[in-house]
């Protein structure tokens, strides 16, 4: 926030937000790494990791404790979800959603800390730009959607066979008197989920994000004085409103994009299609 | 979108975490909560099991209660019988005991009154062949009348 309120008013405004939704990396063209997107996902990727770990090899067969209890819950949710939207078996598809859930829902999490927190700890540290919500750069969720894209491939050709899989090209969904229409339509049909998969979080963290950042620059803006009786309570409720609003946010996209990874891995699955 | 080395690196840093997460929690809560599962399953069904067996258990023993009352009672009943018949026997023994002492006493009193009679005759034959002689002096010798006086002795 200080350095939007030291700019001038337009311009501080824009160089504030860009500011913020500049990744910290190194390297140009295709050999940027996004540092801070591969280190916070890794960290929390860790966290979860060791947190399972733990609670694992802590866990008993007999009456489960209180953070047992919690994290079985989730297992168990998930495997709710993996049973009504996945047909037969597949022992990586559980693990997988689990993974997505947490992980996504613990990336889209950092969205809560205030947004100028850890960017500011970082600028102590010399480190000028940090973006701290990674599932606000595209890499991140478009991998995902990626990995997620290319197990249904491998799903789809292992249960219907390249046969089958052409076959699918061919005709879906006109029959066979539309064959070029019908290779076009699946082909949309099957780049469109893996784009949609990946998008739908990206958008959604990065406009939450930039909703933040705009609430943030509310009482910024305003300069010093009485404006700042007005702009100050008004952000601080704002802020708490979207607050609010976002757990669900995170959980709701986490959520979306666990069920949709099981149901796109589930079609590819299945070999009468 | 640019196509980086960061979406890389995040497909390795997804699927390395996906392997993690199997090997780590998915794999041992999902195999603990399954043991946990089948625990109870058997849990219920032992509980089930031992409520059938305790009926059964029931069942049999009602059974045997039964049986032991009615073997009891049968018990009960040959004591009676045994005993009604000790007593049976008792009063026949006492009977005929009983007959046996006053035959006994008959056969005394018999003997007894035989005797007497005897007792009596032969004073009555001395007492007779005394009065006689003292009758007749000496008309009458005892050596000859003897037999005669044995006779009416026998007679009296």
């Amino acid at each position: 926030m200080s350095q939007a309120a030291e700019g001038s008013e337009g311009g501080g405004t824009v160089e504030y937000i860009q500011h913020h939704l500049t990744n910290l990396h190194v390297g140009e063209g295709f050999m940027t790494w996004n540092i801070d997107s591969i280190v916070i996902s890794i960290l929390l990727g860790a966290l979860f990791v060791m947190v399972g770990a733990r609670v694992a090899k802590n866990a008993t067969e007999g009456v489960p404790g209180g953070f047992q209890n919690f994290v079985e819950s989730i297992l168990e949710f998930v495997q709710t979800q993996v049973k009504d939207s996945f047909p037969g078996h597949h022992p990586l598809i559980a693990p997988m959603a689990l993974t997505i859930f947490v992980w996504v829902w613990l990336m889209n999490f950092m969205d809560l800390i205030p947004v100028d927190l850890l960017p500011l700890i970082a600028s102590w540290f010399g480190i000028g730009y940090l973006k701290v919500v990674p599932t606000t750069d595209l890499s991140v969720p478009m991998a995902m959607a990626l990995v997620v894209f290319i197990l249904s491939l491998y799903f789809n050709l292992k249960v219907k066979g390249l046969g089958g899989y052409l076959k699918m090209f061919l005709f879906h969904p006109f029959g066979k008197f539309a064959i070029p229409a019908n290779i076009v339509m699946t082909a949309i049909e099957e780049l469109a989920k893996p784009l949609s998969l990946g998008l739908r979080l990206f958008g959604n963290m990065f406009a939450g994000e930039l909703v933040f950042l705009l609430i943030a620059l509310l009482a910024g803006a305003a300069t010093l004085g009485a404006g700042m009786l007005i702009w100050f309570p008004l952000q601080v409720v704002l802020d708490l409103g979207w607050l609010l609003f976002h757990i669900l946010v995170i959980t709701l996209q986490a959520f979306i994009f666990m069920v949709l990874t099981i149901v796109y891995l589930g079609m590819a699955h299945t070999a009468d299609h | 979108m640019n196509i980086t080395v960061t979406l890389f690196a995040q497909i390795i840093a997804f699927i390395l975490l996906i392997w993690f997460v199997n090997r780590v929690m998915w794999g041992p809560l999902s195999g603990i909560m399954e043991a946990r599962q089948k625990r109870i399953a058997d849990g219920l069904a032992a509980a089930e099991k031992g409520k059938h067996e305790e009926e059964l258990a029931k069942k049999k023993a009602l059974e045997l209660l039964k049986e032991a009352k009615d073997q009891a009672s049968e018990v009960v009943a040959q004591g009676q019988k045994r005993a009604s018949e000790i007593v049976e026997e008792a009063k026949e023994t006492a009977r005929t005991e009983g007959e046996r002492i006053v035959a006994a006493a008959n056969a005394e009193i018999e003997r007894e009154v035989n005797q007497a009679k005897e007792a009596l005759r032969a004073q009555v034959a001395v007492l007779a062949i005394a009065g006689a002689e003292k009758v007749l002096k000496r008309e009458i010798d005892s050596k000859s009348h003897d037999a005669l006086l044995n006779d009416l002795a026998a007679e009296i």
